[in-house]
């Protein structure tokens, strides 16, 4: 069997590079990649910790949960993003700016 | 032997995630994450959790992937002097050093946490075949009402999403 550190550790490693991917692409999709990474990463925690809850596996539950309300924030984002596109011809997120003072 | 996949497939999800972060070309990180995500299911069968590794593939591989991959292209202008290849869709990093740092120091304080925690699990580790059938008991019996809700909530996405893109077709530019 594997520790459950080794999971906590690339779980640990595949949110922050995620948090990376959000905070550096220029692009509202690759932002999107980005939180898709963060939102494994956590399911990968959850599935973990799971293991040592075999009754009830409370954990895994909680993932597929998890999975279904990142389905559909993506869906709704893409449909969001769609529409930014077509008002400001961009998706850059530092150009979408029309409410700045 | 287990350890050893374990840490192929564990390696094989950070380098296609490292790729994601680094790479220039949107279409090549989309492609990255279908890596990421197939790695991440193969973890899932580690942590004998084989429904949810399943349904990982067929959610993200089979319906977020393709949703991605459809927006990366429905949303990309040829910039002048750009190569006009199908499937090149560049895109700039910004702020590349700093914000690296910040994801890096975050990293590194996560880890001191973990191996700094020293905690007692509860419960005790159980070799199980397949968890299915306890999910499924548990999905109509003790978790009925979040099941009940995370269904009204797909159903809302159908109507949002369906009314956001129809809209649009619509009056173009509005």
């Amino acid at each position: 069997m594997i520790p459950v550190s080794h999971f906590l550790i690339v779980a640990a490693a595949l949110f922050c590079i995620g948090l990376a991917v959000a905070l550096t692409k220029k692009n509202a999709i690759g932002v999107l990649l980005g939180l898709e990474l963060m939102l494994n990463a956590v399911n990968i925690n959850l599935v973990a910790f799971s293991r040592y809850d075999p009754e009830l596996i409370r954990g895994q539950l909680f993932a597929l949960f998890v999975l279904v309300v990142a389905v559909c924030e993506i869906a709704i984002a893409l449909a969001v993003i769609l529409r930014v596109f077509d008002h400001y011809k961009t998706i850059d997120p530092d150009r979408i700016d029309s409410l700045r003072g | 032997m287990e350890l050893v996949a374990f840490y192929f497939f564990a390696g094989l999800a950070v380098v296609s995630a490292l790729f994601i972060l680094f790479t220039r070309n949107l279409m090549y990180a989309a492609f990255g994450l279908f890596l990421t995500f197939m790695s991440v299911a193969a973890l899932y069968v580690f942590a004998m959790a084989d429904f949810l590794a399943v349904s990982q593939i067929m959610i993200y591989v089979g319906g977020v992937l393709v949703l991605l991959v459809f927006g990366i292209m429905l949303t990309h202008q040829h910039k002048a002097g750009e190569s006009t290849q199908a499937n090149y869709v560049e895109v700039e990093n910004g702020g590349m050093p700093f914000r690296i740092i910040v994801s890096v120091a975050f990293f590194l304080l996560l880890v001191k946490v973990i191996t700094g925690a020293d905690f007692e699990l509860a419960g005790s580790y159980v070799e199980q075949k397949s968890t299915l059938q306890q999910l499924g008991i548990h999905l109509m019996t003790s978790h009925l009402l979040p099941f009940e809700i995370i269904a009204v909530l797909l159903l809302a996405v159908l109507l949002g999403a369906g009314y956001m893109a129809f809209n649009r077709i619509k009056n173009p530019g509005s």
